[in-house]
């Protein structure tokens, strides 16, 4: 919370918006996690788990569609990275730096 | 309800999921400076981001294991509340009243109120709304810890706990970009655990056609499939009722009223870093929304068709569908995503009502009527004290629920009294500039109590009632239809009271409605030349047009 009562002092403080982080990257992660892991166990199916979802051995069908969506956002993330928003003018980032 | 036979597989996918919704929290506490950065993502996400927060916001699980419900209790007609329902009202929001919201500046939908009406007005809406968000959290809470004790076996109390707690840890760090990030994950999530119960669901039934075919040979009967029939006015029955009810009530006054002035719902586009992405953000959402029914009502279906005595058993009500599907076809896995999503879609429905809370609460009535003028560094303190407050707040509400679960539901009817009425008093502020500051508040209170009076009156009206015939014992009184007809009485009220006030009261000045009313120019908005426009292909009227000619489209097929 220190941060919070430094920004007390100054009348104006700055948004700090443009220091999140890209959320494709998460998703990304997620999801090509879940599909690596899904997919492992998709090449272990058991004769009972496969006869319980209607002979469809689901974990590896959706272990392979998590993975893909996954690796879709990780890739739109590379190729089209986030745009850092214009630095805020009149010693914005000063005052940040003051903070850390 | 049942208890699913959950692994260490499907722990560990459920504790991975976890971790990462408090990760994002603990990821975006950085980006929270000003009480703007916390209570309003500081205006600064793309469209895609809020357009998908935008529905998940809605896409709780009350939605998702009611809609399945209906649609196991309704049939197909189901989808008029996506389609005649939620997806016009979203486009109107983009096109229409979105340069109202997002051009005026203005941080809530009560504080649209506060500048186009006046203090009375505001204050009406700002408590209502924000004590019916606190309770819905409390109430989201509870259904949580229901399903959580039912699936996996916790204690009520510590289910209440330790899911209020995610919530807590991911709001009070990130703020709503920490619940926005989180809804948006959680959307991709939701889908990805109910595509494959319907996959299997159907794969098992014999296909789409086998399902309709078994379907129409269950009590729903031939109708089950088809959207229109049996809503003739005078002699109804369609298990919504006629399609004046469908149509006005449900369509264009609860629908319009819920998505575009909810501000659960407009916070998530007004976070948005431009008007463009503003407008664009419900448009986005609509585009899902389209598509939900097939995850949501085919699979309520399914369960109809392959679950004997669902609805009438104790052990099987209609909002079991969806986990009862999830118990007999998903293997260890899949059932740790399906479980994640559900749990992620419980914990979204109560997210969304603590964070719009909090912009409310702190905005609406601490600042403009407690305690004014302080530094924004004090706001956004006040900020995260009320989200403490609020999420303890719902914690209780959630234990009175579990105690007296019938209070819960006379509370929410009581709220549904205050929405019916908003839509009519928006669309009036916004298109006629005469109307006086006096009628905001003034029609409000009539539209309210109109949607009460025909909620009661309406259980004396043989027309309600199953076949035309009144029942003593009100068994067979259609609550939809009630309900639709409600809402068409208290637009009725409002707009009336609205009109007589203005005409008898003082209007506005024009130069205070600046970028308020349609027509009247904002001087400080900036020239249209020279703000960026988005590619063709992202024009809002483009992306609107698109979504309601596959929403036409689709309602002649399935009609």
């Amino acid at each position: 919370m220190s941060d919070q009562t430094s920004n007390d002092d100054v009348d104006t403080p700055k948004s700090a918006a443009s220091r999140l982080f890209d959320i494709r990257l998460l998703i990304g992660g997620l999801f090509t996690l879940y599909g690596l892991m899904l997919t492992v166990a998709g090449f272990f199916t058991s004769d009972s788990a496969r006869a319980k979802a209607s002979n469809i051995n689901i974990n590896l069908w959706l272990g392979i569609g998590m993975l893909v969506l996954g690796l879709f956002f990780l890739l739109w993330h590379r190729l089209n990275p986030l745009k850092l928003a214009p630095p805020p003018d009149d010693g914005a980032a000063e005052q940040r730096r003051h903070e850390h | 309800m049942l208890r699913l036979d959950v692994n260490f597989f499907d722990y560990t996918i459920l504790a991975i999921y976890f971790a990462l919704v408090v990760g994002i929290g603990f990821m975006a506490r950085r980006a929270v400076a000003t009480s703007e950065d916390f209570l309003l993502s500081g205006r600064s996400l793309p469209a895609w981001v809020t357009g998908l927060a935008f529905i998940s916001a809605n896409l709780g699980a009350i939605e998702i294991l009611g809609m399945a419900a209906n649609g196991a209790q309704y049939g197909m007609s189901t989808v008029h509340f996506y389609w005649i329902g939620a997806v016009p009202a979203m486009v109107f929001l983009g096109i229409v009243m979105m340069p109202f919201y997002y051009g005026s500046r203005v941080r809530s939908v009560p504080e649209f109120l506060l500048r186009r009406f006046n203090p009375a007005t505001h204050l009406f809406n700002a408590l209502s709304f924000a004590l019916a968000a606190v309770l819905t959290a409390g109430v989201n809470l509870y259904a949580l810890a229901l399903v959580i004790n039912a699936l996996i076996g916790w204690p009520i109390w510590v289910s209440i706990i330790v899911s209020a707690g995610f919530v807590l840890a991911y709001i009070l760090l990130g703020g709503l970009s920490g619940a926005i990030y989180n809804e948006v994950l959680q959307f991709f999530v939701i889908v990805a655990g109910l595509v494959p119960l319907v996959i299997i669901g159907l794969h098992d039934v014999g296909g789409y056609s086998a399902l309709k075919e078994k379907v129409t040979h269950t009590a729903l009967g031939p109708n089950s499939f088809s959207t229109w029939s049996g809503t003739n006015v005078g002699h109804w029955t369609n298990p919504l009722g006629d399609w004046i009810g469908i149509v006005m009530g449900l369509g264009f006054v609860l629908s319009f009223g819920y998505w575009t002035t909810n501000f659960a719902e407009v916070q998530r586009a007004l976070s948005a870093k431009d008007l463009s992405a503003a407008q664009r953000t419900p448009l986005i959402g609509s585009f899902p929304k389209i598509f939900i029914p097939a995850l949501t009502i085919i699979p309520g279906l399914i369960a109809l068709v392959l679950i004997p005595n669902l609805g009438k058993d104790k052990n099987a009500t209609y909002n079991d569908a969806i986990p009862l599907l999830m118990n007999r076809f998903l293997p260890n896995g899949t059932l740790g995503v399906a479980l994640a999503g559900l749990l992620a879609a419980f914990m979204a429905g109560m997210a969304a009502n603590v964070s719009s809370f909090n912009t409310v609460f702190t905005y609406d009535i601490w600042q403009t009527y407690v305690v004014k003028g302080r530094r924004d560094g004090y706001y956004l303190r006040v900020g995260r004290v009320i989200t403490v407050v609020g999420i303890v707040i719902g914690i209780f509400t959630a234990f009175i629920a579990s105690g007296y679960s019938n209070i819960m539901n006379y509370i929410q009817l009581l709220f549904s009294y205050f929405n019916a009425p908003l839509f009519a008093t928006f669309i009036i502020a916004m298109f006629w500039k005469r109307t006086s500051p006096w009628s905001g508040v003034a029609g409000l209170a009539a539209g309210t109590l109109g949607a009460a009076v025909m909620h009661f009156g309406g259980y004396h009206i043989a027309y309600f009632y199953k076949g035309g015939v009144f029942d003593p014992s009100h068994s067979t009184i259609n609550a939809q239809m009630l309900n639709f007809y409600g809402a068409i009485t208290a637009f009725v009220a409002d707009v009336v009271v609205t009109v007589a006030v203005t005409l008898v009261t003082k209007p506005k000045p024009v130069s205070e409605l600046a970028g308020l009313v349609w027509g009247v120019h904002d001087p400080n908005a900036p020239d249209p030349d020279t703000v960026p426009k988005p590619a063709w292909w992202a024009s809002p009227k483009l992306l609107g047009g698109t979504a309601l000619g596959i929403v036409a489209i689709l309602s002649v097929i399935f009609a």
